[in-house]
């Protein structure tokens, strides 16, 4: 299994990470490296093998599905890049 | 009286409830190492002002006959954990200028139990690491030094290893997703264990593989660790996968007696090319157990071989998850934009500029995993491989083994910049020796036991039944006794 600069590009639009045009082959070619490493796991024999799920044997608690908190519009935006008038404001989505 | 800095959590807590000497003392003589330790950059956002304010508060308390097990102890604090008010970025330039508006769990509960934060700690950037070099504030500095190099202490909780062998701050916290507690506490000659996962509540610690990540002690003996262990763990209900466990007093636990632990010694962790030093201090760290009544057994974990690529397929893939969140919307980092960018340039060169190179690759390696096509053969299959890895520990458990001993690292500390120019995996490699109980979910402890011939420390990691700490403490405690390890790095900062 080898990456081109093609799937390069792929994984980083995915990703959303920009990534110039001439980064690409160094950045193919590391994936190559990094997945030839995990390449290795095709030597184990995982027949009947469930996938684990979750490490620890416990169920997942339940709880009521009810507000326990909130009110906090302002403490939410303190730390957003550009906030107006109580929201998150980004640039234009939908002409 | 030594130096307050230099005190244990233990002998600093009986000094403080007898009035030989306050917090504010204790704290002050931490600030004033800080300040004078810039050479090793491990405290990275200092917080003089709060400390001596939670200092005065715990005097308060020891004075009214309220002393919760850590009132009035100064650590430090690393940098993945939210802490109200105080800037929590994760050594990462995507966070720069976030100030959280609320606390970790856990760090709350040291705060509840009166412990002093000091500052935030230099890691890894988003953890992921195993060097310190990642980190958008500069590498962190081991204070151990055996010539003109300055070496790595260690990663992703490289400061918090760092402060505390420094005898900048009594311990600190850490957090260890594939061996960031062991590895650096190994190469700095401290304690670190990583307990089982779900002791801890992983609640405002800035997520990397959700699956593996534990917070856990990094301090200066085992039965500090036991004391900050009790005090951090917990169940918590705003972490659903935090058990639902009393936690009981580890420090209670700590008898020295191992008479009759069965003690497994894996095959597999001794793979060819072994330096001969790690597996002489492996062999060592095995007759002590033994003298001190322990029976030695050998024991194959055969799946090990497999644990460093299941972890370079889970951890990405998580990592590519939990890292969506940082768009240069809510918080942290925006890129500035050119004239008609629209919203997916903005998440593309905030993301661009805000991530470091190795944080980019795990994002992306993760992304390529988790791709329609390749879903099955990667990331499924280690899910698999991963089940077998617990399975080899289970069985081991079941047929009587207490407790495995095995190597902490493959090497001691090695130079920073030497890694600068290796492939990726080569760096993976440090690992080797623990991340499989990530992968398990099992607790471990490194134990400083020795000098290596370059005079450098070296540790042995004792790997435990899930939630039994206290006993998996109690041996690393009998451990230490034998061993007798009592150096610490000569002060040239």
């Amino acid at each position: 299994m080898s990456i081109d600069t093609g799937t390069a590009a792929k994984v980083a639009k995915l990703a959303r990470i920009k990534v110039e045009d001439d980064q690409l082959p160094a950045l193919a070619e590391e994936f190559n490296r990094i997945l030839g490493f995990i390449e290795q796991l095709g030597e184990v024999d995982v027949e009947g093998v469930e996938p684990m799920t979750s490490v620890a044997p416990q169920r997942l608690k339940r709880r009521e599905d009810v507000v326990t908190d909130g009110g906090y519009q302002d403490k939410v935006l303190s730390n957003a890049p550009d906030a107006r008038e109580g929201f998150f404001a980004v640039p234009k989505v939908v002409e | 009286m030594t130096e307050l800095n230099k005190l244990t959590l233990a002998e600093a807590r009986d000094a403080l409830r007898k009035g030989d000497v306050t917090s504010v003392e204790l704290t002050q003589a931490c600030l004033t190492a800080i300040d004078g330790a810039d050479a090793l950059n491990a405290f990275v956002h200092k917080t003089p002002e709060l400390a001596l304010e939670r200092a005065k508060a715990a005097d308060e308390r020891i004075k009214a006959g309220d002393a919760p097990a850590m009132c009035g102890l100064p650590i430090g604090m690393k940098d993945l954990y939210c802490t109200k008010g105080v800037a929590s970025q994760a050594a990462s330039g995507i966070l720069e200028g976030f100030v959280p508006e609320y606390e970790s769990t856990v760090s709350q509960k040291l705060q509840d139990a009166g412990a002093v934060m000091l500052g935030k700690l230099n890691m890894d950037e988003f953890a992921m690491g195993s060097s310190n070099e990642t980190s958008v504030y500069g590498d962190s500095v081991n204070p151990w030094k055996i010539d003109d190099r300055k070496l790595t202490p260690g990663g992703s909780s490289g400061g918090s290893a760092a402060a505390v062998a420094a005898d900048l701050c009594l311990a600190a916290t850490g957090t260890d997703t594939g061996g960031s507690i062991r590895q650096p506490a190994a190469f700095t000659g401290t304690v670190g264990i990583k307990p089982t996962y779900g002791r801890c509540s992983r609640w405002g610690i800035i997520a990397y593989a959700s699956s593996l990540d534990q917070a856990g002690p990094m301090t200066k003996t085992v039965r500090d660790a036991a004391i900050m262990l009790e005090a951090m763990a917990g169940h918590d209900m705003k972490d659903s996968t935090s058990a639902d466990l009393p936690v009981p007093n580890f420090e209670a636990m700590l008898t020295g007696d191992i008479r009759g632990k069965v003690i497994g010694i894996p095959k597999e962790y001794r793979p060819e090319g072994m330096s001969e030093e790690i597996a002489k201090l492996w062999d060592e760290g095995a007759a002590m157990l033994k003298a001190a009544g322990a029976e030695i057994r050998e024991i194959s974990l055969p799946h090990t071989k497999y644990a460093l690529p299941t972890y370079y397929v889970i951890a990405p893939a998580e990592a590519s998850s939990n890292l969506a969140r940082y768009d240069g919307v809510r918080y942290g980092h925006r890129a500035k934009l050119g004239s008609g960018d629209g919203i997916n340039e903005m998440y593309e060169k905030t993301r661009a500029e805000g991530f470091g190179p190795e944080v980019k690759r795990r994002i992306m390696v993760g992304t390529y995993v988790l791709s329609a096509g390749f879903y099955d053969a990667y990331y499924n299959k280690a899910r698999k491989v991963r089940t077998l890895i617990k399975r080899d520990f289970e069985n081991a458990f079941a047929a009587g083994v207490d407790a495995i001993l095995a190597p902490a690292t493959p090497t001691s500390a090695f130079g920073l910049g030497e890694m600068k120019s290796a492939d990726p995996v080569e760096m993976y490699l440090n690992d080797v020796f623990t991340v499989t109980l990530n992968l398990a979910g099992l607790p471990g402890i490194a134990v400083p036991t020795g000098l290596d011939s370059k005079g450098l420390p070296m540790g042995l990691q004792l790997i435990g039944r899930p939630f039994e700490e206290g006993d998996l403490l109690n041996t690393a405690y009998a451990l230490e006794q034998a061993a007798g390890f009592v150096s610490k790095p000569a002060k040239w900062w």
